[in-house]
């Protein structure tokens, strides 16, 4: 009847029929093979389809895209390194670049510290489940709601006349202000405006992931340091802190790639004025805007190259842990 | 098709079967879509409304469905709807350099056929006609337009005589409103552009029709004494602006003139398309008679006359006939005067005649009477163009004594937005 029903209900029963179609020609075809060679075809033919899909949808387009990042606007002609001399000179990236940096370093303290002070502090309380729902909330608000949230918190208002703006409301009350929050650059405010949506929005994923190892940690270590008379810091600093570490790198870098990929929060709420650009937002400008194909894939590899290592560090990090257990 | 060996072969082509089915699927359920039209635009709330009004007796006569989608990001959306090629029937374009682009791509189809051409061009403003032709095909046509140049004025505060010059205007006591001018620019990704509607009208007042085209062509250069006088101009508004330049930043153009209708009022003078208007009411809490305007005084009395408009400008991507039936009801006189009758709204068409109230009234006479009349150049300028001077007016707004390397900036984006 709709076309989009009837699309859903093959995406959604025909690719899965098709692939078990396949697992069974596949079994059938195997079968009919000399039994030692079974087992080294097999899981190669089972993989096929996984891999299929990453070379289709991963693995090409990156390759496509560093091409295209050595080729001129309209991708027509290559031209050298010209697109990454442009993007290392321009003083628009470079400061998106700075920016991105700030990003990185202040959300990823921001929601690993105070994601971790409040796993600590709600730990032995009552009302912790309570507590720990309040703050996980906002990580399940899309990132563009989050910022017209926070667009209504920061509202500007002339001084003299009314504050509608939280923010300004509060800090008014102090006497301090009207301030306006995502745009003015003095003391990179604007900046850091925008970095506490992303760690207003993260601090509950870090919190939920430092809780449950906090829980992991065994009671008869933390109590008999107790009982030899450690007080609440040293358990912390010489046992908790440590065997806490792997969990702290995991959360850490996954939120390190988050910020370097921020791009919703600033596009919603400065769209990159007011020197508040991020180099994900001028990816898409570069894209979309000026329709430059070459310096938007030579943005992208530059974040990507920027990804890559916190992502090794990330599995080898994960690896080692997976070992341990 | 490298990878089209082998295991991996066999996986292809059990995918390409289902893709198949899924097309044929589609094909198939498309005798129930020849009744919807999917149309997309960047019109929301009372704009919205006012659209469906305007099609809801062509739904009724013609038993189709118009299937409405409003999106803001309409530039990014086209782009990658006509690069995939998955294209809604009807769509709002972006401006006329996207037209052209498209248009000359194929994906847009020519009106030429579809419209009733005798008719269309008879009673149609030949400037309307004209912007939606590429190559000498018509492609686009406007579902609305506005006036802009108008300076608005709360009557209760500001009793005096309209000035007839520039320097009148900018003469004119505060009395007591605390400043002369409410300016805002903020309007989320496209936040700048009331700026440059300033600026448009300070270059074809100041420089006339021949400079215009050719900074719109980009053939005068940013940094030419002609536009930055017309920065230096609104450089001077600015200074004279309510709030400051946090104030003109931070405060959405929507609700730029509220202070106007504030007791004390905050300022006496704002300058705005006539579309404005439903705002005043919405925002400003001001009723149908709590604002008047005069027309943005002469310059160069060389250039008299003069006058900036917009329009929106709506474009047919496909082929289906209801469709094509639908572009045609919405250049007619019938479906234009829906839209005027609801307010905010001047149309193009000459038999639309009666309008709702005296302010659409005098503007729907000047647009008809303006001796020199230009399109907003932003919108004509090549988006990456056009998007850079959104930014500059935010910009300049931030810190007018930054004017050098905006400019600049300005004529770099220029050498590169206009090389194709």
């Amino acid at each position: 009847m709709d076309d989009q029903l009837v699309t859903a209900a093959i995406v959604l029963f025909g690719v899965p029929a098709a692939l078990v179609g396949y697992v069974l020609l596949a079994e059938r075809l195997i079968r009919a093979l000399p039994e030692k060679r079974q087992g080294r075809i097999r899981p190669w033919l089972w993989i096929a389809p996984a891999l299929g899909f990453l070379i289709v949808f991963l693995i090409y387009p990156t390759i496509n895209t560093l091409v295209i990042s050595f080729q001129d606007r309209l991708s027509r002609e290559f031209v050298g390194l010209d697109n990454y001399v442009w993007f290392f000179n321009d003083s628009s990236t470079l400061e998106a670049l700075r920016n991105s940096v700030l990003w990185v370093v202040f959300m990823t303290g921001g929601v690993v510290g105070l994601g971790l002070l409040i796993a600590i502090l709600v730990d032995r309380v009552r009302y912790e489940p309570v507590a720990k729902t309040a703050i996980f909330i906002p990580l399940a608000i899309s990132f563009v709601a989050a910022a017209i949230i926070w667009k209504f918190m920061y509202e500007y208002r002339p001084p003299g006349t009314t504050q509608i703006g939280t923010v300004n409301a509060i800090t008014g009350f102090f006497g301090l202000g009207p301030i306006d929050w995502i745009r003015d650059r003095s003391f990179l405010i604007d900046n850091f405006a925008l970095i506490f949506i992303g760690v207003w929005m993260w601090t509950g994923f870090a919190m939920v992931i430092l809780s449950a190892g906090l829980k992991g940690i065994s009671t008869e270590l933390l109590e008999a340091a107790r009982v030899d008379g450690a007080n609440e810091w040293q358990v912390f600093r010489g046992i908790i802190f440590p065997l806490l570490l792997p969990t702290i790198f995991v959360v850490g870098t996954t939120i390190v790639i988050t910020a370097l990929k921020s791009f919703d929060i600033v596009f919603t709420l400065t769209n990159g004025a007011f020197g508040t650009d991020v180099i994900a937002r001028k990816m898409y400008y570069e894209m979309f805007t000026t329709q430059h194909f070459g310096r938007a894939s030579a943005v992208a590899i530059v974040l990507l190259a920027a990804i890559i290592p916190f992502m090794a560090v990330n599995i080898r990090r994960f690896r080692e842990q997976e070992s341990i257990r | 098709m490298a990878y089209r060996r082998g295991r991996l072969g066999r996986l292809t082509a059990l995918l390409g079967a289902v893709a198949i089915v899924a097309a044929a699927c589609a094909t198939g359920g498309d005798d129930a879509d020849d009744k919807t039209v999917t149309v997309v635009g960047t019109w929301g709330g009372s704009e919205q409304e006012s659209f469906l009004a305007m099609v809801a007796p062509w739904e009724e006569r013609t038993g189709n469905t118009v299937q409405y989608t409003g999106s803001r990001g309409l530039g990014a959306y086209l782009t990658t709807a006509v690069q995939s090629g998955t294209l809604p029937d009807l769509a709002g374009l972006p401006g006329p350099g996207e037209m052209a682009e498209f248009a000359q791509g194929g994906s847009l189809k020519p009106l030429n056929e579809v419209l009733d051409l005798e008719t269309y061009q008879n009673e149609t403003s030949p400037a309307f006609v004209e912007l939606g032709t590429v190559d000498g095909n018509i492609v686009a046509v406007f579902i609305k337009s506005a006036l802009k140049g108008l300076i608005w004025y709360n009557p209760s505060t500001f009793t005096g005589e309209a000035p007839d010059t520039w320097d009148g205007v900018m003469g004119t006591a505060p009395g007591s409103a605390e400043s002369l001018w409410c300016v805002g620019l903020e309007s989320g990704a496209d936040s700048g552009w009331p700026g440059t509607d300033w600026i448009e009208d300070f270059v074809l007042r100041q420089s006339g029709p021949d400079v215009y085209d050719a900074w719109v062509a980009g053939e005068q250069q940013w940094t030419s004494p002609e536009i930055r006088s017309a920065f230096e101009a609104f450089g001077e508004v600015l200074e004279a602006s309510y709030g400051g330049s946090t104030y003109v930043n931070s405060t959405n153009f929507g609700s730029a003139a509220n202070p106007m209708f504030t007791e004390p009022p905050g300022c006496l003078l704002h300058h705005q398309a006539s579309f404005i208007t439903d705002f005043f009411q919405e925002q400003g809490g001001a009723a149908e008679g709590d604002y008047d305007f005069f027309p943005m005084p002469d310059i160069n009395p060389e250039y008299a006359g003069a006058f900036t408009g917009a329009g929106d400008l709506f474009g047919l991507f496909s082929d289906k006939p209801a469709a094509r039936d639908l572009l045609k009801y919405l250049v007619t006189a019938e479906a234009q005067q829906i839209w005027v009758s609801r307010g905010g709204a001047l149309s193009g068409n000459t038999n639309v005649t009666e309008y709702p109230d005296e302010v659409s009234r005098r503007s729907a006479e000047i647009l008809g009477s303006a001796e020199i009349f230009r399109f907003d150049g932003g919108d004509l300028m090549p988006a990456a163009m056009n998007a850079a001077f959104f930014r500059a007016m935010v910009d300049f707004a931030e810190n007018p004594g930054n004017l050098d390397t905006i400019l600049s900036g300005l004529d770099e984006v220029q050498t590169s937005a206009y090389a194709g």
